[in-house]
C-alpha cells in the first residue's frame, strides 16, 4: 500500500473517530488530543495517529523479534549461542529503512509547519499580552477594531483552596473571552508584559510563547462555533497554572452584535480624566481593580507573604508620598523586582487602586488620587 | 577479548575492610581516607554514594509534586514552594543523582576495563568529587533563605528566573561548581582512556563502556563551559544591570534558550550514552555471545554526540523561529532516532539466538531496551513539530523525558550495580531482592509515566500545582505510581547494603558469560589493581 493510501486510511479512522466525540463534557479519560476545530488543527491531529501507527508497527516489529527470543533462546531451555557478531548488510538495511521512514514522517509536517507559519492576509488582527497572570487583548485591525480587554480566570482562591466546590469549569474559564467569528482569519500578534508566557488554544493548533520585549504571530481560522480553552504553558510564576485562554467561536452576524456591544461599553465607560471622585466612589472601585491585579501577590488583608512579597499594610509607600506610590504602580517595581509595570490600566483604575491602598487595612492616610493626576504622571 | 594475568593481584584483599598492607598501597583509617584519598576505587564509591543520596532528596520532592497533584485543588503548599520543589527535583536529580553516578561508574570501572593501575590525575580526581557536596548543600540551603529556593525551572528561563531571591543565585553558584567538578572529572577520563590503555588495546577492542564514556567525556567538556557561561550572564543581568537577556536593555530573553539549550540537548546524551554503554556490557555477558555489531555501536554513538550539538532548538519549537530554522531542527532531531535505532536493533541482535539468563542486570537491562524505546518514539512524536506544538511543555514531555532518563539511564545504573557489584564487594547481593527491586521499579514506573501521555496529550501543561477536574484520575493514578516507585528504592538500598555486608563469596569472575578485564581481577577488586598492566592479545 502506498504511503499515500496508508494516510488517507488513517485519516478516514482519524475523522471518523473524532466526529463522534462532538463537544461533550470533558472525558476524565480522554487518551488523544483535544478535538481539532481547525484545519491546522485536523492536519495535526492525524499526523500524530499517522505516527502512533508506525512507532506501532515499529513496536511489533522488534519487540516480537526480540519476545521470541526471549522465550525461545534461554539456558535453561539448553539453548546453545551461535557467535556471530555482525553482519554489514543487516546494518546497511537497518539504517537505511528508518531513514525512509523517518522522510514519510517529515513530507506531511514540513507542510504543515509551511502552512503554520504563514500569517499573511488576516481579517482580523488581535494582539494578545501576557501579564502575571492574566490575558490582555486588544484588537488591532479587522471588524471590532478598537476593542480591548483584560481576561482573568474565574476561579477563586475559596475554589482553588478547597473552601468552595469546582465545577467542571475549573481552572477553565475566563471572565471575558477572547471573541472571535467563525470561519474567519484571525492573527494574533503575541507578545508579554513581564516573563515568558505561551498562549495555547489546543483545538486550533496554535501555541506561541509570548516573549517579553518581541512580537510573534500565529494564526487560526476556527472552522466551528464553540467555547475553546487552553492554558498558559510557559512556566510565568507562582500563578502560571490559572491564567487560562478561552476562546469563544461566534457566527459572524452574532461577532457584528457582540463588537457593537463591547463598543457602546467602551463609549459609556469613558470619562473625562478631569472628574473628580470622592474617596468612597475611588476606594469601591479600587477594591476590585486591587483584587483583580494585586491580591495575587499582596493578599487581600495587604499582608504579603513574608519574605517574598513585601506587605502593603503598613508600607513605606503606601503610606508615603503619593508620587512614589503611584510611580510603583504604574512603572513597576526596581529592575528584577516581580513587581510588575501595571501601565496598561486606565487612569480611573490606577487612581482607584492607588487610592484603595492608601485607606484599606490600617492605612489610613485619607489621600485621594484622582484620575487626572495619573493622567499628568504619564506625561 | 583479552587473556591476562596481574602478578600484583592481592588475593587475600579485602581493600575496604582490612586496608590491609599499611604504608605501601593500604588505605588510612576513618575519615581522613576519604577526604584525602586519590584511589579511584575509594572515589568512585564516593561518587556513587553521593549521588544515591541526591537521588533520594531529588525524590522526596518528588513525592511533594506528586501529593499536591494527588487531588485537584492546593492541599499542602504554596504555588511557589510547588515550584521551588519542581525546579530543584529536576536539577538534583540531573546534576546531583545521574551525572556523579555515572562517573562513579567511571571511576570504578574505566581504570579496570582498560587495565590501568588508577585514573590519569590521581589528586585532581579527589578534587572533583569533593567540590560536589558543597553543590549539594548550596542548591538544599536556598531552600531556608528568604525568598526561598529558586522557582523558575531547572532550564533558569529569564526574565523569570531574574525574578527570585538570593535562592537563585545560590542555584548558580551550585551549577558553577557542579559544572567545574565535571569538566575536571571528563579530562581525567579522557586522559586515562587515551594513554593508559593496557599493551595491545586498541581504540577499537576497547569494551564498549569505555567508548561511550570517552565520547560523553568530550561532549561534557564542550558544553559545561557553555552552560557555566550562560548562567553567568543570567547572574550579572540580576545583579551587576547587564541586560544580556532584557529587551528593555536591548538584551534577548531568547538568547539564553538557544545557549542554554546548546547545552542543554547534549546534556541529555551525556545522560544517556555512558547508559548504553553499561547495557552493551551486560547484554552480551547474560546472552554468552558476543555483541553484535560493534564497531557499528561505536560510529552510532560518535554520531550521536555529533548531532546531538546541531538539534538543541528542538527544546524551542514554541519560540517563534523562522520556518528555515524550524525545519531545520526538525530534520536534525528526526536524523537521531537513525543512530538510536541502530542501537537497539544491534542490541535485539545480540540476544538473537544466544543463551540467555535472567540474572537481575539483565532484566534491567531487558527493561531499559523496552521502556527506552519507548521513550525514543515519543522523542521521535515530539521532533515532529506540528505535533510538537500541541505537546510542548506538557505533561506529555514529562512522559517522554522520564522514559528515557528513569527508565532509561536510571534503570542501565541499576543494572550495573547489580553487575559490578560483586567484582566491587566480594559478595553476590541477593538476587530474590535484586529481582522484585526489578519488577517493583518496572511496575509503578509505568504506572507512575504511562498515564501522563495522555494527561499531556488532552492539554494538562506541565509545571502547574493543578488541574482542571477532568484530569484527576490520571493524575491520582501517577501519584500512586510515583509512591510506589519511591518506596521500591529502599529494597534497592536493602539488597546493596546487605551485599556490602556479606553474602556468598563472589568468584573472580562470577558471570560465565563476561569477557572484559575488569573479571581477571579477583573479587573484590584489590585496592590497587593492574599494577602491572595485563597484556591484551
Ligand atoms: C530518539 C531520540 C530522541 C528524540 C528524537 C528526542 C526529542 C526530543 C524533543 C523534540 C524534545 C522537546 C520536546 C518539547 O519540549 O516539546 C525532547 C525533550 C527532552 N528530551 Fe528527548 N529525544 C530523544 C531522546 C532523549 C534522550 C535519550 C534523553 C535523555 C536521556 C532525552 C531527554 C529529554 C529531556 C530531559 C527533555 C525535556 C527537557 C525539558 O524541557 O525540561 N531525550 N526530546
Ligand atoms: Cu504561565
Ligand atoms: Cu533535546
Amino acid at each position: 500500500m502506498s504511503s499515500k493510501a496508508v494516510a488517507t486510511l488513517l485519516g478516514t479512522l482519524a475523522i471518523a473517530s473524532y466526529s463522534g466525540m462532538g463537544m461533550a463534557a470533558a472525558d476524565p479519560y480522554q487518551l488523544n488530543f483535544t478535538p481539532p476545530a481547525s484545519g491546522i488543527a485536523s492536519q495535526i491531529y492525524d499526523q500524530h495517529i499517522m505516527l502512533l501507527w508506525i512507532c506501532l508497527a515499529i513496536f511489533i516489529g522488534v519487540f516480537g523479534v526480540m519476545l521470541y527470543s526471549l522465550l525461545n533462546h534461554r539456558k535453561s531451555k539448553g539453548y546453545k549461542a551461535a557467535n556471530f557478531h555482525h553482519s554489514t548488510t543487516v546494518e546497511i538495511i537497518w539504517t537505511v529503512i528508518p531513514f525512509i521512514i523517518l522522510i514519510a514522517m517529515a513530507y506531511p509536517a514540513t507542510k504543515t509547519v509551511i502552512a503554520m507559519k504563514d500569517t499573511s492576509n488576516p481579517d482580523i488582527t488581535v494582539k494578545v499580552t501576557g501579564y502575571q497572570w492574566q490575558w490582555g487583548y486588544d484588537y488591532l485591525v479587522g471588524e471590532g477594531a478598537g476593542i480591548s480587554f483584560i481576561s482573568r480566570t474565574t476561579t477563586t482562591l475559596d475554589q482553588r483552596n478547597n473552601k468552595a466546590p469546582k465545577d467542571e469549569f475549573y481552572m477553565l474559564r475566563a471572565d471575558k473571552p477572547l471573541v472571535v467569528p467563525v470561519g474567519k482569519r484571525v492573527r494574533v500578534l503575541i507578545t508579554a508584559n513581564d516573563v515568558i508566557h505561551a498562549w495555547w488554544v489546543p483545538a486550533f493548533g496554535v501555541k506561541q510563547d509570548a516573549i517579553p520585549g518581541f512580537i510573534r504571530d500565529a494564526w487560526f481560522q476556527a472552522d466551528r462555533v464553540g467555547t475553546f480553552v487552553g492554558q498558559c504553558t510557559e512556566l510565568c510564576g507562582k500563578d502560571h497554572g490559572f491564567m487560562p485562554i478561552v476562546v469563544e467561536v461566534m457566527e459572524p452576524a452574532q461577532y457584528t452584535q457582540w463588537v457593537a456591544q463591547q463598543k457602546a461599553q467602551s463609549a459609556a465607560a469613558v470619562v473625562d480624566v478631569n472628574k473628580v471622585f470622592t474617596l468612597d466612589e475611588l476606594k469601591a472601585t479600587g477594591e476590585k481593580v486591587y483584587a483583580g491585579n494585586c491580591a495575587a501577590c499582596h493578599q487581600a488583608n495587604g499582608q504579603g507573604i513574608p519574605g517574598t512579597f513585601v506587605a502593603l499594610d503598613g508600607s513605606k509607600v503606601a503610606t508615603g508620598p503619593k508620587a512614589e506610590h503611584i510611580n510603583i504602580v504604574v512603572n513597576g517595581g526596581k529592575a528584577g523586582s516581580a513587581m510588575a509595570a501595571f501601565k496598561h490600566l486606565s487612569d480611573v483604575e490606577i487612581a482607584a487602586v492607588v487610592t484603595y491602598e492608601r485607606n484599606a487595612w490600617s492605612n489610613m492616610t485619607g489621600d485621594v488620587v484622582q484620575p487626572s493626576e495619573i493622567n499628568a504622571f504619564r506625561k | 577479548m583479552a587473556a591476562v594475568h596481574d602478578d600484583h593481584a592481592h588475593g587475600h584483599g579485602h581493600g575496604h575492610e582490612h586496608g590491609h598492607d599499611d604504608h605501601a598501597h593500604g588505605p588510612p583509617k576513618g575519615m581522613m581516607r576519604w577526604l584525602t584519598t586519590t584511589n579511584h576505587k575509594d572515589i568512585g564509591t564516593m561518587y556513587l554514594w553521593f549521588s544515591f543520596s541526591m537521588f533520594l532528596v531529588g525524590g522526596m520532592m518528588a513525592f511533594g509534586i506528586r501529593a499536591e497533584l494527588f487531588q485537584p485543588g492546593m492541599q499542602l503548599m504554596t504555588p511557589e514552594f510547588f515550584n521551588s520543589l519542581t525546579t530543584n527535583h529536576g536539577l538534583i536529580m540531573v546534576f546531583g543523582a545521574i551525572m556523579p553516578a555515572f562517573v562513579g561508574f567511571a571511576n570504578w570501572q574505566v581504570p579496570m576495563m582498560i587495565g590501568a593501575p588508577d585514573m590519569a590525575f590521581a589528586r585532581m580526581n579527589n578534587w572533583s568529587f569533593w567540590l560536589l557536596p558543597p553543590a549539594a548543600l548550596l542548591l538544599v540551603a536556598a531552600f531556608f533563605v528568604p525568598g526561598g529556593a529558586g522557582a523558575g525551572g531547572w532550564t533558569f528561563y529569564p526574565p523569570l528566573s531574574v525574578q527570585m531571591g538570593m535562592g537563585m543565585d545560590m542555584m548558580i553558584f551550585a551549577v558553577h561548581i557542579l559544572g567545574a567538578s565535571s569538566i575536571m572529572g571528563s579530562i581525567n577520563i579522557i586522559t586515562t582512556i587515551l594513554n593508559m590503555r593496557a599493551p595491545g588495546m586498541t581504540l577499537m577492542k576497547m569494551p564498549l563502556f569505555v567508548w561511550t564514556w570517552l565520547i560523553t567525556a568530550y561532549l561534557l567538556v564542550l558544553v559545561m563551559p557553555v552552560l557555566a557561561g550562560t548562567v553567568t550572564m543570567l547572574l550579572t543581568d540580576r545583579h551587576f544591570g547587564t541586560n544580556f537577556f532584557n529587551a528593555a536593555g536591548g538584551g534577548d530573553p531568547i538568547m539564553f534558550q538557544h545557549i542554554f539549550w546548546f547545552f542543554g540537548h547534549p546534556e541529555v546524551y551525556i545522560m544517556i550514552l555512558p547508559a548504553f554503554g553499561i547495557v552493551s556490557e551486560i547484554l552480551p555477558t547474560f546472552s554468552r555471545k558476543p555483541l553484535f555489531g560493534y564497531s557499528s555501536m561505536v560510529y552510532a554513538t560518535a554520531s550521536i554526540a555529533i548531532l546531538s550539538c546541531i538539534v538543541w532548538a528542538h527544546h524551542m519549537f514554541t519560540v517563534g523561529m523562522p520556518v528555515t530554522a524550524q525545519l531545520f531542527f526538525m530534520y536534525a532531531t528526526m536524523l537521531i532516532a537513525v543512530p538510536t535505532g541502530v542501537k537497539v536493533f544491534n542490541w535485539t541482535a545480540t540476544m538473537w539466538q544466544g543463551s540467555m539468563s535472567f540474572e537481575t542486570p539483565m532484566l534491567f537491562a531487558i527493561g531499559f531496551i523496552f521502556l527506552f524505546t519507548i521513550g525514543g518514539f515519543s522523542g521521535v512524536v515530539c521532533a515532529v513539530i506540528p505535533v510538537d506544538i500541541q505537546v510542548q511543555e506538557t505533561y506529555y514531555v514529562i512522559a517522554h523525558f522520564h522514559y528515557v532518563l528513569v527508565s532509561g539511564s536510571l534503570f542501565a545504573l541499576f543494572g550495573g550495580v547489580y553487575y559490578w557489584l560483586p567484582k566491587w564487594t566480594g559478595h553476590m547481593y541477593d538476587e530474590s531482592l535484586g529481582r522484585l527491586h526489578f519488577w517493583l521499579s518496572m511496575v509503578f514506573f509505568n504506572v507512575t509515566f504511562f498515564v501522563q501521555h495522555f494527561l499531556g496529550l488532552a492539554g494538562m501543561p506541565r509545571r502547574v500545582p493543578d488541574y482542571a477536574l477532568q484530569f484527576a484520575d490520571f493524575n491520582m493514578i501517577s501519584s500512586i505510581g510515583a509512591f510506589g516507585f519511591g518506596l521500591s528504592q529502599l529494597v534497592f538500598l536493602a539488597a546493596v547494603v546487605k551485599c556490602i555486608r556479606g553474602g556468598k563469596k563472589a568468584e573472580a569472575k562470577p558471570w560465565d558469560g563476561a569477557t572484559t578485564l575488569e573479571w581477571d581481577l579477583p573479587s573484590p577488586a584489590p585496592y590497587h589493581s593492574w599494577v602491572t598492566p595485563p597484556v591484551v592479545k
